[in-house]
């Protein structure tokens, strides 16, 4: 398996060339008949679970199976903000398991993620935010993780664009920062893993949409029919996001999963023009700069269950409101394209990863409206619990059977995040 | 958004209403009976269907009344809205007129 390495040397000769001696990123392979582990959903934590999986733990025989094209589903979809700043111990473990993967995801990968740790800037509105805010830095700091409380003139001095006036409907009191938070290119997590994926062995397997989950005399899975035909493995791993009851449901298991479609829009681009990455969960809006420049805006959810990858106007002209009291500079930019993303959103809005109650079956699902982030801790847990066939240490609370036992971990209600 | 045709009042916008998820979910009769299982499966597990779904709205900001939707959750298509109360529409119901491109 030959795989160009990437370096501003190899670049450069690659732009004399024309471009003409570059190499897909990943060879289009047929199923085989049968595999060690096949990963049911090829976005990004389904490729970054194949890749620790051949990378980390040798297992090597690996297929990803992805009913559309990899990363077109929420992995493409998202707005891309990356923060540890959760309430939970739990929480905090496995995002910054993941913030600390990040870090040098590109190196790792040899594929420009273009993480870009620009600070996330959460607004506070009311006394209730700022309480709420200042005990989530009090968190933070006790578990070792960045987040600062900024008053007014120094969250003006982080981020200049935004309208400190007291003639908002609801003015901006503070800001918590994390400084370490930021952004990655979407599109690229998916192709980096896919490709470092790939040269391990492992199969990337796109159009190939699984129909059902076979299961052997035992209860135990032996593999899943596809479009592309039958193909054997003792262990699958779900990884199918929004989709993940109706996957589920193959194999006999209901899933404490709502899908919701949450939407996200970006603007014509513009000149740099805003550093960071803005939140406000009270007025809920969110909005960074891409590197092309565009504004990226992330909107909330519909409040009813679909699958449509399209959701209410309404729910998008509120976000834009917010963001025009927010930033009044931006309130003649034209908006050019908006899509929605299903989301599926468990009871505590924490992740479920781990076991499931058939053998061989493993499910990483539950991401809800902030999955991304989370990719390269959420494929390394997973990849371990479904290699040793035990939950990962910082993963094992994750666990679907918490709600059986009621050991949520509630980030709903610490509400630091906009659900 | 939904347009959401109110048994009471006729068809009014989606930001009229409450969504009240899934419908047809009677509390058990006698829950100090359940396993452990049993309950958080009442309290937690969902159909989540790709496909017909049955489900509660309320009319908050019109009559008040809760009542019943079958809406397709691919489409968004409402096909049918009746009173609580009346047995769990059929998943077929409508499934002419929804052809018909009605």
């Amino acid at each position: 398996m030959t795989r160009p390495h990437f370096s501003f040397l190899s670049l450069l000769r690659q732009a004399f060339l024309g471009e003409k001696a570059l190499a897909p990123h990943w060879p289009a392979r047929p199923p085989k008949p049968a595999y060690d582990v096949i990963i049911i959903g090829g976005g990004g934590h389904g490729l970054a679970t194949a890749y620790y999986l051949a990378a980390l733990h040798g297992v090597r025989n690996v297929a990803v199976l992805e009913r559309g094209w990899i990363g077109g589903g929420n992995t493409g979809r998202n707005t891309t903000i990356i923060r540890s700043n959760y309430l939970m111990e739990e929480s905090e473990a496995l995002y910054e398991h993941a913030v600390r993967l990040w870090e040098d995801l590109s190196q790792t990968l040899n594929y420009n993620v273009m993480y870009s740790p620009r600070g996330v800037l959460m607004l506070a509105h009311t006394d209730h935010d700022e309480h709420v805010f200042k005990r989530h830095v009090h968190a933070n700091r006790l578990a070792g993780i960045d987040n600062e409380w900024l008053s007014l003139a120094e969250a003006k001095a982080y981020c200049p664009p935004l309208n400190t006036g007291p003639d908002l409907r609801y003015p901006v009191r503070g800001a918590a920062l994390q400084r370490r938070g930021g952004v990655a290119r979407h599109d690229a997590v998916a192709w980096g893993y896919a490709r470092a994926a790939a040269a391990l062995g492992v199969d990337i397997i796109q159009n190939c949409e699984v129909t059902a989950i076979r299961r052997g005399a035992d209860g135990a899975v032996s593999g899943v029919e596809t479009s592309r035909g039958p193909i054997a493995a003792k262990k699958i791993g779900v990884v199918a996001a929004g989709h993940t009851s109706v996957v589920m449901a193959m194999a006999g298991v209901r899933m404490p999963l709502e899908s919701y479609p949450l939407q996200a829009l970006v603007s014509e681009p513009v000149k740099p023009i805003f550093p960071c990455v803005v939140m406000s969960n009270t007025i809920h809006a969110y909005i960074s700069q891409s590197d092309k420049g565009e504004l990226v805006i992330g909107a909330g959810t519909d409040s009813y269950v679909s699958y449509s990858q399209r959701g209410g106007i309404h729910i998008i002209t509120e976000a834009l409101a917010a963001i025009c009291e927010l930033f009044p500079i931006f309130r003649r930019m034209r908006m050019l394209r908006s899509w929605g993303g299903i989301v599926d959103v468990t009871p505590d809005r924490s992740p479920i990863i781990g076991l499931t109650p058939v053998p061989g079956l493993f499910v990483n699902c539950g991401w809800g409206t902030g999955g991304f982030k989370a990719t390269p801790g959420s494929g390394h847990v997973f990849a371990h619990t479904i290699a040793t066939g035990t939950p990962h240490p910082i993963a094992a609370p994750f666990a679907l059977s918490r709600f059986r036992e009621g050991r949520f971990i509630d980030e709903a209600a610490a509400a630091a995040v906009a659900h | 958004m939904l347009l959401i045709p109110c048994p009471y009042c006729g068809p009014r916008p989606e930001l009229e209403f409450a969504y009240g998820g899934e419908a047809h979910r009677p509390r058990p009769a006698d829950p100090a009976a359940l396993s452990d299982e049993a309950w958080a499966a009442f309290l937690y597990e969902r159909a989540n269907p790709k496909g017909r779904h049955r489900e509660r709205w309320r009319h908050v900001h019109g009559c008040g009344q809760f009542f019943n939707v079958l809406r397709d959750t691919v489409t968004d298509a409402i096909l049918a809205a009746y009173p609580v109360g009346a047995p769990p529409q059929e998943l077929n119901a409508g499934r002419e007129r929804q052809e018909r491109g009605a």
